[in-house]
């Protein structure tokens, strides 16, 4: 059971590897590879996952390793659903990368083994985890999406067509895949946010306690707010929804990261 | 031994003057192929006559002498005098012949590096001559693996994969701006060889609806019923641009048609949907600062034109990878033929049959009859020897007797394909 972190890692590696051979020489059966890699990645990680979550009767999110654990895992479980319904293969090339990265950045962490908080074993505390990260982990592909339209739409602008041009999909499919993730990733990180609330309530009994992680995640929630209600009242959309996806992203890592290494608070515990 | 030849002109040897006069139409064709047939000097035949070439392919004993038929013909059918096609004709005999028809049919020869049209052209060629039975062994596979090595270039190499005409390239730019063309709403300001072709890549790209706006209505209203569009007046443009997505301007006119100023207003009630313009005209009428609105794309002539320069330069690297391919396939092919011969045919068939017998007893003397002293063993493969002689004696025997009755390489042909003498393909 020790060596299937491991296993899992190698996995989601040689599937990035893969991606990247795909990206130079636009064979098929790269991508295909890839794809198939990380879906056995995914399926061995779960299983690491689901052992854990066993074996201490609580999902393991109590500090930063096995945090980003399950942020790896959820974006692996996005680009998956999101390649089968959305069929952009190029978004490999990115959520590969992601999902090796920050997998072998938790299994690089040692583990401290702290006191369990009688609050960890939940239900709720596991939905309110689950969604927030599938959510996060779909803004992450909207955030990707988005730089990869600003890389083609500079392309065709500039009429200089580099390496990208031939390679990337056209702009409308690029602004239609980061729509979806955002409308997807934002309904989902809301139901999670609630999700905390409520469970906030029971344990606390208050919703908000105005924590550092509360506050940037309610800006970040704003941002995104906006830009989809934006698309929907005057159709926003093109360069400026794909920057409006990365910044929106870059906050959400710092509310994510950054503010627990800064700032403190409640969630602090989920970084040590 | 059989020659394979072939002789023709193409857009780099012969004026377009000459070319039309010996174009050959799809009966002309089968009648050509039909005449020559019957001609003693000729075994098998193939004409294919596109706009930029006229060429005739054939196998024969004497290659010279079927040549000089087909070109007799020619000038008899054509009412041509031979000298004054002649000097333009180049001939190819042999693996250069076949080396000709694979490039050809691979588009390398075409005056548009690459183009896929031209396989098509042969494939009907090929079609018609099967009909007339003029094909035989020889022209059978030749066929068979120039479809074979075209397809091959075609997929392996990036040689077809960029548009290298302005219109070709205009879509393929859309294409990446919008994905899918489908149900787009096309606007085409002025007239115009070039730009109509462009609309007509993009009807078969399956646009939807089509606008014509001409300085001359009446002119407009024709076009429009060409394409089945709808024709505006030039003064409808500015609320067209709030529905279109695809703009095509070709006018003639000496000033900008469509400024930043009418462009502008627009994109609020289009909700940002992306809108591309295409401005084939010189002096341009599309302002190029429409180019820096958000959403909004812009590409002139020249832009065009650098695009077909970037795809033309890589059309000319996998040009390097085709001629690779296409070698690979010549020298295949020279060896299939070669086999087709009496002599190498009976050596491959007595090799074969005799290595059967030594693997079967070599098998038997390691196992079974092990206990064999050596002199026995030595008789057993005598014996052995001499059976695998009687039974290719007869084929043999058929094969070396000419026969002015049987074609003999379709006779090669078939021995080879019975006793399975051309495994590696």
């Amino acid at each position: 059971m020790n060596s299937f972190p491991y296993i899992a890692a190698v996995f989601y590696v040689l599937s990035t590897v893969l991606y990247c051979i795909y990206l130079f020489k636009q064979k098929d059966v790269f991508q295909r590879a890839g794809f198939i890699l990380m879906i056995s990645g995914l399926i061995i990680h779960s299983l690491v996952i689901l052992g854990e979550f066993i074996q201490l009767g609580y999902l393991p999110v109590l500090n930063l390793k096995n945090t980003l654990g399950i942020a790896a895992w959820s974006i692996a479980v996005v680009f998956i659903l999101f390649r089968i319904k959305l069929n952009i293969k190029v978004m490999g090339i990115y959520a590969a990368p992601l999902v090796a990265l920050t997998y072998i950045a938790s299994l690089n962490i040692p583990e401290i083994s702290a006191e369990t908080p009688q609050i960890f074993k939940s239900a709720w505390l596991v939905i309110h985890v689950v969604m927030v990260f599938i959510g996060e982990a779909a803004l992450a592909m909207a955030c990707g999406a988005g730089a990869l339209y600003l890389i083609q739409e500079n392309a065709i602008k500039s009429k200089k067509r580099g390496f990208f041009y031939s390679r990337l999909p056209s702009l409308e499919q690029l602004d239609a895949a980061g729509y979806t993730s955002i409308v997807i990733g934002f309904t989902v990180f809301t139901v999670g946010l609630i999700v905390g609330l409520v469970y906030a309530k029971m344990v606390w009994h208050r919703f908000v306690g105005w924590d550092p992680k509360e506050i940037w995640s309610g800006i970040t929630w704003l941002l995104y707010a906006a830009l989809v209600h934006e698309r929907i009242a005057v159709g926003w959309r093109g360069r400026r929804a794909a920057i409006m996806a990365i910044v929106g992203f870059a906050l959400l890592l710092f509310s994510f990261l950054g503010v627990n290494f800064l700032l403190g608070g409640h969630h602090g515990g989920f970084t040590q | 031994m059989l020659d394979i030849v072939l002789t023709g002109l193409n857009h780099t040897t012969a004026p377009v003057s000459l070319r039309e006069k010996l174009a050959f139409s799809k009966e002309e064709s089968a009648a050509a192929i039909e005449s020559l047939r019957q001609d003693p000097a000729v075994a098998e035949v193939m004409l294919f006559s596109t706009c930029n070439r006229v060429e005739v392919l054939m196998t024969a004993k004497d290659g010279a002498e079927a040549l000089e038929a087909a070109k007799n013909y020619i000038s008899r059918i054509k009412e041509t005098p031979l000298s004054d096609f002649e000097p333009h004709l180049y001939t190819y005999h042999g693996h250069k012949a076949v080396r000709h028809l694979f490039r050809v049919a691979s588009g390398l020869d075409s005056m548009v590096m690459g183009e896929p049209q031209i396989l098509g052209q042969i494939k009907e060629a090929f079609r018609i001559t099967v009909k007339m039975k003029a094909s035989g062994v020889v022209l059978n596979r030749l066929f068979h693996r120039t479809f074979h090595v075209a397809k091959r270039v075609r997929t392996e190499t990036g040689i077809g994969d960029s548009a290298v005409s302005i219109s070709y390239a205009a879509i393929e730019l859309a294409k990446k701006i919008f994905g899918d063309l489908e149900n787009r709403k096309v606007l085409l300001v002025g007239a115009g060889e070039m730009a109509e072709l462009a609309v007509e890549h993009l009807i078969r790209n399956k646009v939807g609806d089509i606008f014509v706006a001409n300085r001359t209505f009446e002119r407009g209203m024709e076009l429009a019923s060409r394409f089945s569009g709808q024709a505006l007046r030039f003064e409808e443009i500015p609320s067209a641009l709030e529905t279109v997505d695809i703009i095509i301007s070709s006018t003639g006119a000496p000033q900008v048609v469509i400024g930043k100023d009418m462009v502008k207003p627009v994109i609020k009630n289009r909700r940002n949907r992306s809108l591309f313009f295409i401005d084939i005209a010189v002096p341009r009428d599309i302002d190029p600062d429409i180019n820096k609105l958000s959403n909004c794309y812009v590409y002139d002539i020249d832009d065009l034109k650098g695009v077909i320069d970037g795809n033309m330069e890589n059309r000319m690297k996998e040009a390097i990878k085709a001629e690779r391919i296409i070698d690979e396939a010549v020298i295949r092919f020279g060896r299939w033929l070669e086999g087709l011969n009496v002599v190498p045919t009976i050596v491959d068939l007595k090799e074969k049959m005799g290595a059967m017998a030594r693997m079967e007893l070599e098998k038997t003397l390691s196992s079974s009859l092990k206990h064999l002293p050596e002199k026995d063993a030595l008789a057993l493969s005598r014996m052995l020897d001499a059976l695998v002689n009687k039974i290719v004696h007869d084929p043999i025997q058929f094969l070396k007797i000419k026969s002015s009755h049987r074609d003999e390489t379709a006779s090669l042909s078939l021995a080879r394909q019975l006793f399975n003498l051309d495994e590696s393909e």
